[in-house]
Order: structure tokens, then sequence, then C-alpha cells
């Protein structure tokens, strides 16, 4: 580094603590060296969140945010406006990668045990990141103002009409109207596009001083700060940057070059990322013939579907997300890898994930009674696969955890 | 040591009645952010009646009228249709309308004032999707016990002539019939009853 550089450094130093911070979080932070594929998807869901934020605001220059024009200024972007179509493109994709990439960084942590202690914190800032996402992609979705988006809210807010006593109060306080309309419209706008937000951007950076304080987990599940040298440097850590900073950039390379192929060649990705029916114009008067959630929220939907009665359906939807906020309390298991673990809990896990994409295809189908019996089984299995877990979690885990990564094996 | 202890009964003192206020305050503050999201008075006046012209309405035939932004629909039966609904009781959850929502002069089995004209809001009272008008009987994708009467697409809910649900479908209540009053034998005035509920 140049004089004058190191100079400059030194004025903001003393100023701002810039060095220590680069240190504490990227160049002295001590990830476990044996990160495998699976820990791409926590810098690659921050890059996708910057594509959203970045292509978010882009679109606001343009979309207007009314229930007489909002459709119409959807289609202007898209043929209009230089490039509109390509922001928005990035932004509607953007929404279901932001999904695919947060269920395998969360199945990551599930199957590693990086829920568990001392991560319990980690995974709740996480889970509340997650709900935050939903609602976030939930009133994103109404923006277009096609049939969709219109029918969509009118269910989903319907459903806090389900809780007894304040529930009509509260849906009707939620559209600002007796049913979804402008008012609706106009401030799902105004949650979409900074009070949520601003509240996923706090949440992330709380997730990841969370993550530093305690230190990365690894696919081996050993905790790499019970070993040091004498300057206090776990054994088995390499600097974040530039060893992991640099692996990262190959993963955003490869997810960059899918997520192009499908913003150029299916940006609808079949009705699957931007349903058939929200290309036509939001219809308060009629119905269209078949609703579903988009992709992402369908394995919810599904559970809502299979319980037949209106308030415990909600609440056995709104429970399959609880019970994911237990998850470290719930698990009793000392290994944390899944590695370590014992063949039933190997069996649980392979038993919730047939489940959760069972539910997640049972709840885009219409309404059939061989569904409907589908989907309760998958429900029983994915409640089961929890409240069941402090009872299984133990057993026969009985095998010997390396102290370090690479033991001789 | 005496005043040290007083010093911190003070200070405590201090502390909890500061942090009180602030939270009245606070809560105080809250109350105009809260309340500027219910509906404003130009959607509560959006909400005011609605007329509705019957005198073209032919027999089978429905027509939507919207009030509130919410489909109405008015429905002129046929005899025949208002004769079938006394034998519909045993297939509907809550045939005699106890636990749904309606003027207290449609509490009878026609759900109307006069038997012949049916009016309903169209949103389903599971989650709020428009049902779709069924009159053909025993149609292919609703089975042969099909009378006619109103279908849900969105979870499969049925409702009979006079808006009431099966029962084993997801809705749990009858379509709400909404208060009504006939300001002549043709015009009917939605959304208000003319102050007799």
């Amino acid at each position: 580094m140049s004089g004058m550089l190191k100079n400059a450094l030194g004025w903001i130093d003393d100023r701002f603590p810039l060095s220590k911070v680069w240190n504490e979080h990227l160049a002295e932070y001590y990830a476990p060296k044996n990160f495998n594929w699976m820990y791409y998807f926590g810098s690659l869901a921050i890059l996708v969140l910057v594509n959203q934020i970045i292509t978010g605001i882009f679109l606001t220059i343009h979309y207007k945010p009314d229930a007489k024009l909002a459709f119409d200024s959807v289609e202007y972007i898209m043929r209009d406006v230089e490039w509109g179509w390509l922001i928005r493109y990035m932004h509607s994709t953007g929404a279901s990668a932001f999904f695919i990439v947060v269920y395998l960084h969360m199945f990551r942590g599930l199957i590693y045990g990086s829920f568990k202690k001392p991560r319990e914190l980690v995974w709740t800032f996480g889970m509340i990141i997650y709900v935050a996402l939903m609602a976030e992609a939930f009133m994103g979705y109404l923006l277009p103002w096609g049939q969709m988006s219109y029918w969509g809210a009118q269910v989903i807010v319907s459903l806090f009409g389900a809780i007894p006593y304040v529930g009509e109060d509260l849906a009707l306080w939620l559209r600002g109207d007796y049913v979804i309309s402008d008012a609706t419209l106009n401030r799902f706008f105004a949650f979409h596009v900074i009070a949520i937000p601003l509240v996923l951007v706090i949440l992330v950076f709380m997730h990841i001083v969370a993550l530093h304080a305690v230190g990365s987990n690894n696919p081996e599940g050993i905790e790499i700060k019970k070993h040091k040298d004498e300057k206090g440097i776990p054994l088995d850590g390499i600097p974040f940057h530039p060893y992991y900073s640099v692996k990262d950039l190959v993963g955003v390379g490869v997810f960059l070059f899918i997520f192009a192929l499908i913003i150029f060649y299916m940006p609808e990705m079949g009705g699957y990322f931007l349903e058939h029916a929200n290309f036509i114009p939001a219809d308060p008067l009629k119905t269209p013939e078949h609703i579903a959630p988009v992709w992402y929220f369908t394995p919810f939907y599904a559970v809502l579907r299979a319980v037949p009665d209106k308030f415990l359906g909600v609440v056995a939807m709104a429970g399959a997300i609880i019970v994911l906020f237990l998850l470290p309390w719930l698990d009793r298991g000392k290994n944390k890898s899944i590695r370590y673990r014992g063949p039933v809990f190997k069996a649980a896990i392979i038993a919730f994930v047939i489940s959760f994409i069972g539910l997640g295809y049972f709840g885009m189908q219409p309404v059939t009674s061989v569904g409907t019996w589908f989907s309760r089984f998958f429900s029983l299995v994915y409640f089961a696969f929890f409240l069941l877990m402090p009872f299984y979690s133990t057993i026969g885990e009985d095998k010997y955890v390396p102290e370090r990564v690479e033991e001789d094996k | 040591m005496v005043e040290q202890v007083e010093d911190k009964r003070r200070r405590l003192f201090l502390t909890a009645a500061a942090t009180t206020i602030t939270g009245v305050g606070a809560a105080y503050v809250a109350v105009p952010f809260l309340a500027s999201m219910n509906p404003s008075d130009r959607a509560k006046a959006a909400g005011a009646p609605v007329e509705a012209d019957i005198s073209k309405l032919e027999e089978g035939q429905l027509i939507r009228v919207e009030w509130r932004g919410k489909p109405v629909w008015v429905l002129k039966r046929t005899q025949t249709v208002i004769a079938q609904l006394e034998g519909m009781t045993d297939k509907l959850r809550d045939p005699d309308s106890n636990e749904s929502e309606q003027p207290e002069s449609c509490k009878n089995i026609t759900r109307s004032i006069k038997p012949e004209i049916f009016l309903a809001v169209g949103i389903c009272t599971h989650l709020g999707c428009s049902p779709t008008f069924r009159p053909d009987v025993a149609p292919e994708d609703l089975g042969p016990d099909w009378k006619g009467g109103f279908f849900c697409p969105c979870h499969g809910s049925r409702f009979d002539y006079s808006g009431r649900v099966y029962s084993s479908v997801p809705a749990p209540l009858n379509l709400v019939v909404p208060p009504h009053q006939y300001l002549t034998d043709s015009r009917i005035l939605i959304g208000s009853d003319g102050g007799q509920a």
C-alpha cells in the first residue's frame, strides 16, 4: 500500500472503525475450511436481495400504485420503457430465485445442525427474515393488479378474517376498504417498497452479526473454536477474505448463468413464476376458475386446504410456520451434522423433504379428493417431523464425532 | 451510605416514571398512525346504498350489481326452483340460516323478501372468491345430485338456489344476503333496509 493510501486509511480509522469492521467480518473472520457447495446460498441470498432492491428502485420510477393505472403501467414498463422488460423480469424472477436460494439455505442449516446451540438466534433471525420475505413477496404480487394479484390478496387477507372476534375488523383494517381496492394497493405498495425492505436489511444485518459472534458451522458439525493456535486463531479456520469471498464469486457466476437463462428464455416459467391469469386485469366481480398462490407458498396453502374447517385450517397453516421457529429446541440430538446422526433422524429428514415437496405440489393443483387426502397425509408427516423430534432425535446417535475437521479417515 | 441508598431509590423512581410517561406518549402517538389505515371517509361513503332496477329481469336470469366494490347478485327464480328448496334441508349445513348473515325479513326458506327475487353478496364465505352461477342440472363436473345453484371454483364450496351452503364443503356459512328494500315493485335499494333491522 502506498504511503498516501495508508495515511488516508489511518485518518479514517481514527474517526471510523473501517479496518476493524473489515477485519472482523472479512479478512480476519475465520470460517471452517471444509465448507461445501451448500454454503453458497447465504451469500447468494444477499446477492438476490441486492438485485431486488436495485431492480425494485428502477421499477418504482415507472410504476403507478393506483388501481386504475397499475396494470397498464406494468405493461408500459414491459413494452415502452427502454430495457423495462429486463428490469421487470429480473425482479419477478428474482422473487422466485430468492425463495429457491432461501429454501436451500434453510435445508443446509437443517441437515448440518446449524440451528443448534450456540446458533439458536442465528436460526431465529433467519426465520424472521423468512416470514418478512413472505410478506414482502405477497404484497409485491398485488402490485401488477392482475386477476391473480387481486384474488390471491382477497384469499390471503380473508385468512385474517378467520381469527375469532377481532378477525373481520383486522381484515378491514389491513385492506383499508370493504374489499381489496385502490386503498389496499396503495398501502401494499408502501409496505413493499420501503417498510419491509428496511426491516429485511436490518434483520440480515442482525443475522450476520449473530453468525459472526458465534462463528460458522460446517458440514462436519465441529466447533472449530475448540482448537486454536497460540494467536487464538482456529486451527481449522481460514480467513473469509480472500478464501471464501473468491469461492463465493464462483457460486455467483454459476447462479447468474442459470438466472440469466431463466430471465431470457423462460421468465414466466410456464406459469410458475408469473401465473397466466395475472396477465388479465383485476376484475372484482369475477374469480378465475382456479386460483393458487405462487409456488413458494403452496406447501402452506396445501396445509390450509387439507383441513375441512375455516379457522382450524388457518391455525394449521400458521402452525406449519411456527414449528420451524421452534426447531432449535425440538432437536435434542448431541451431534450437529447429519453425518453423525442416527438412522431415525436421517429417515425423518427424508420423510420431511418428501412431504414438503408433496405439499408444494398438491398446493398448486385444483381441489380433488385424492389431492386432499395426500395433502392430509403429508401435513401429518410434516407436523410429526417437528413435534416428535424431541423423542426420536437422539435414537441411535452414538457415532463418534472427530475433534478436528480433517482427522484421519 | 444512607444518602446513597436514598439516591438510588430516587433514581429508580425517576427511571420508572420517565419510562412510563414515554410509553404512554408513544401509545397515544401510535393511534393516529394505526387509525389512518382504517377505511377512509371516502371509502365509507362509497359503501352507500345502490339501486337495482329489476323491471327487465326475466325468470332464471341473474344480474350483478356492484355494492361496496362487491358483486351483489339479483336472481329471479322460477316456481320450480322455489318449490325444490324445501327438499334440500338434509344436504345443508345451516338450512334455517340460524348462523348466517341476512336481514331479519329474509330469515326464511327462500332467504328473500319476495320468494322469486333472491339477492346475495356474491362472495364465498370461505376465503372470498366469487362463486359461479350454475343453473345446469346434474352437469358432469358437479355430479348427478346437482340441482342448480352456486359453485365456488377456488375451494369447491357449493350453495343451493337460496345461497345456503352444503355440508362437507369448506365454506362455513350461507352466502350473505345484503340489507335491501323495495322502493317500488321494480326498484330495489341495496345496502339499506329502511331502518327495519
